[in-house]
């Protein structure tokens, strides 16, 4: 973290005791506030105050007990990394040069991360920007482009020619969720069909993952080892190869062309085990080893200390898993035969085909359950992402 | 009893074989109790994943489901030759080729630009994120209004006098997919980044500083080597993601792609769909062996390189 590697310059024998007194790794949360005061003064301050105000979960100590020496200990950075300009020019000339080279640099860096920002959110957007034009906006707008896909007919003199993107309806209607949502149950439907099939797997999942996990991270002996090493091929492996195995055994237990077939693997899925039980080994065992003590049981263990410590992780996971089923395409175009039970997220691309005028309503709805996850947990999922990575 | 206590008496040899019992039984109890915990997940990977996967390799020495006639590695010979199965495997392998280490690459720079001085950094790492936890399928919609021979992208490149181009149906196809893929996977992997640089000591760069190594140098001899297991990390996640690919393409152009978009798993669905089980069988086999050879380098590569990092 950037913060504490310039403090940590300041030849004060304190900083580096406060700094091996920090709580953990983990605690460096990406909090740079008092660059971001610095920054105010540069080319781009207006959203520089957006940083202000993003106050992430927890603060570290540290932030506070250095803020006020931060002014000294910048001046001090730039000396070291002028070192090598500074007997050219002058320790002044360099300082003001390297300054201004510096924010310069960011500045360019900023305008990257903002484009690159912005084509990230763009087709969000404007998919829900046209979800709330009329449906014969939508088919003036965008035949065109349906003609050039496979099995389009129909009246093409009326449509414009080469549509550009078009983000602002000219009249705003709610046409499309009206049709969606009281003239035409069936879209409804295959959402509901995805809630029921999502839904177990990820509870279903996360029970099964979690117990498992717990064992692996307790227990490392020759077995188990061999067990969990197998659970990271299959999970390494893709839907072309694992859903072999599941359509042979879904067939020979009779629950081909029902949810069951997706469900049920699902809930064995093996992915979860693998990164809860990384989790899980990060607790420090001397939480285990107190409780142990205190004459708890390992389901004691299980219960009170490593799902609650893993509770960020265990909200990553469901989410992780949920965005994954939701999207789900390879498992019902083999599973099911039947087209009733298809959850949306096939069923969406038949829509695009066919009726355009409410295909933008129907993603937007699709979207909405995952986007809401999102938002409501956004700290849990960075969180528990972050500490997956790390060994 | 304790660990010491028990190696004493070993040592002793008088009631050594006595210990060594009760030692075996308290492992084992203790086994017991854990295993407790792995017996659902097992029974149903046993059941769902790996029992099936036995019977599936034995099938594909067989001559057909019903017929348990031995033959070889005929099943094998037959996938091996078959011009879609290997279409679909190169189409399916170049696309992890390029799209892996772009994704690795790209998410890496993005992760260390927003951890220079930027500001709005947690905005932006919300923003670039967001995609992730969109629906494919929602998305679609907006790729094909881009990308369709006569939609926007073409309609914008008309007022610099490029001619239409046929996204979809040529060999640039594969660079709209990419871009799909990248769009949705960069976000997950910066933030496994950033959180990979935050933990790079922060005294080795204040010592290299002193030292007056310049940001390069910084980057590839001290960040870059604590970056390698995440690095190693990330390149897996998407390999594994690579492989879901089938899911876009088949949201954007249905059962029948263009050929340089037909992946594995269209090869799969159409083998079932003809019901053609020794074909399905033998080619899962032959994937899952490519599999476990790739992992199986990608781990060997990842165990060198830390050993080089140690020293």
């Amino acid at each position: 973290m950037r913060g504490d590697k310039k403090q940590a310059i300041k030849p004060d024998l304190d900083f580096f005791s406060a700094l091996s007194s920090l709580p953990s790794p983990e605690a460096d949360k990406p909090e740079e506030k008092n660059l971001a005061d610095e920054l105010l003064t540069v080319a781009v301050p207006e959203e520089s105050v957006a940083e202000k105000n993003d106050t992430v979960p927890f603060v570290p100590a540290t932030e506070e007990v250095f803020a006020g020496t931060d002014e000294e200990t910048t001046i001090f950075e730039e000396l070291n990394e002028s070192a090598e300009k500074k007997h050219k020019f002058g320790r002044f000339a360099a300082m003001n040069r390297n300054r201004i080279t510096n924010r310069i640099v960011i500045g360019i860096f900023f305008v990257i991360v903002l484009i690159t920002a912005i084509l990230a959110l763009l087709p969000i957007v404007l998919t829900i920007l046209n979800s709330f034009m009329s449906s014969a906006e939508i088919r003036n707008h965008y035949s065109a482009i349906y003609e050039s896909l496979s099995g389009y007919t129909g009246d093409k003199s009326r449509f414009v020619a080469n549509p550009e993107l078009r983000f602002i309806p000219d009249m705003v209607s709610v046409d499309q969720y009206a049709t969606l949502l009281f003239k035409t149950p069936n879209y409804l439907l295959k959402f509901w069909n995805s809630v029921f099939l999502v839904v177990p797997i990820v509870v279903g999942q996360m029970a099964v993952g979690s117990l498992a996990a717990f064992a692996f991270a307790r227990y490392r002996k020759k077995w188990f080892e061999i067990i969990f090493f197998s659970y990271i091929i299959l999970m390494l492996m893709p839907h072309q190869v694992t859903l072999v195995p599941n359509l042979f055994i879904a067939d020979s237990l009779g629950i081909l062309d029902s949810w069951w077939a997706i469900i049920l693997p699902g809930i064995f899925s093996t992915f979860s085990v693998f990164l809860l039980s990384k989790y899980m080994r990060q607790i420090p065992t001397s939480y285990i080893e107190a409780a142990k003590l205190d004459g708890a049981g390992e389901w004691h263990i299980f219960w009170s200390i490593c799902l609650p410590m893993c509770k960020s992780a265990l909200y990553a996971m469901s989410i992780l898993l949920f965005i994954d089923y939701w999207n789900m395409v390879e498992q019902p175009l083999l599973m099911l035969k039947n087209t009733d039970l298809y959850p949306m997220s096939v069923f969406l691309s038949q829509i695009n085909q066919k009726e355009l005028g409410v295909a933008f309503a129907a993603s937007t709805i699709f979207m909405i359950p995952p986007l809401l996850m999102f938002f409501n947990g956004e700290e849990y999922l960075i969180e528990g992402i972050s500490r997956s990575g790390i060994k | 009893m304790t660990v010491p206590e028990t190696e004493t008496a070993n040592n002793n040899g008088g009631s050594m074989v006595r210990i060594n019992n009760k030692k075996r039984f308290k492992k084992l109890r203790e086994a017991l109790a854990f295993a407790k915990y792995l017996v659902p997940s097992f029974l149903g990977v046993s059941l769902f994943f790996f029992g099936p996967m036995v019977q599936i390799a034995v099938n594909s020495f067989q001559k057909s489901p019903t017929n348990p006639e031995f033959v070889g590695l005929r099943n094998y010979e037959n996938v091996l030759s078959n011009a879609a199965f290997l279409q679909a495997g190169e189409n399916t392998l170049m696309f992890s080729l390029f799209a892996v280490p772009l994704a690795v690459v790209l998410s890496l720079i993005l992760a260390l630009l927003l951890n220079s001085k930027m500001p709005g950094k947690s905005v932006f790492r919300s923003m670039l994120l967001n995609p992730m936890m969109v629906p494919v399928a929602s998305i679609v919609l907006i790729w094909q209004v881009l990308f369709s021979f006569t939609g926007s992208i073409n309609t914008y490149l008309g007022y610099f006098g490029i001619d239409k181009i046929d996204w979809m149906k040529s060999d640039l196809s594969r660079i709209v997919i990419i871009l799909l893929f990248l769009w949705k996977t960069l976000g997950y992997n910066m933030v496994l980044f950033l959180a990979a640089l935050n933990n790079v000591p922060p005294e080795l760069i204040d010592t290299s500083k002193i030292d007056g190594a310049g940001s390069t140098r910084r980057f590839f001899s001290i960040s870059l080597v604590y970056l390698y297991p995440t690095i190693f990390f990330v390149g897996i996640m998407s390999l594994i993601s690579s492989f879901k690919i089938f899911r876009e393409v088949y949201l954007l152009t249905g059962d029948y792609p263009y050929s340089s978009l037909y992946m594995l798993q269209h090869f799969m669905n159409n083998k079932f769909r003809q019901l053609d089980y020794q074909a399905l069988c033998s080619s899962a086999i032959v994937m899952a062996l490519v599999m476990i050879l790739i992992v199986g380098i990608l781990f060997l590569a990842e165990f060198k390189l830390g050993k080089e990092v140690e020293e």
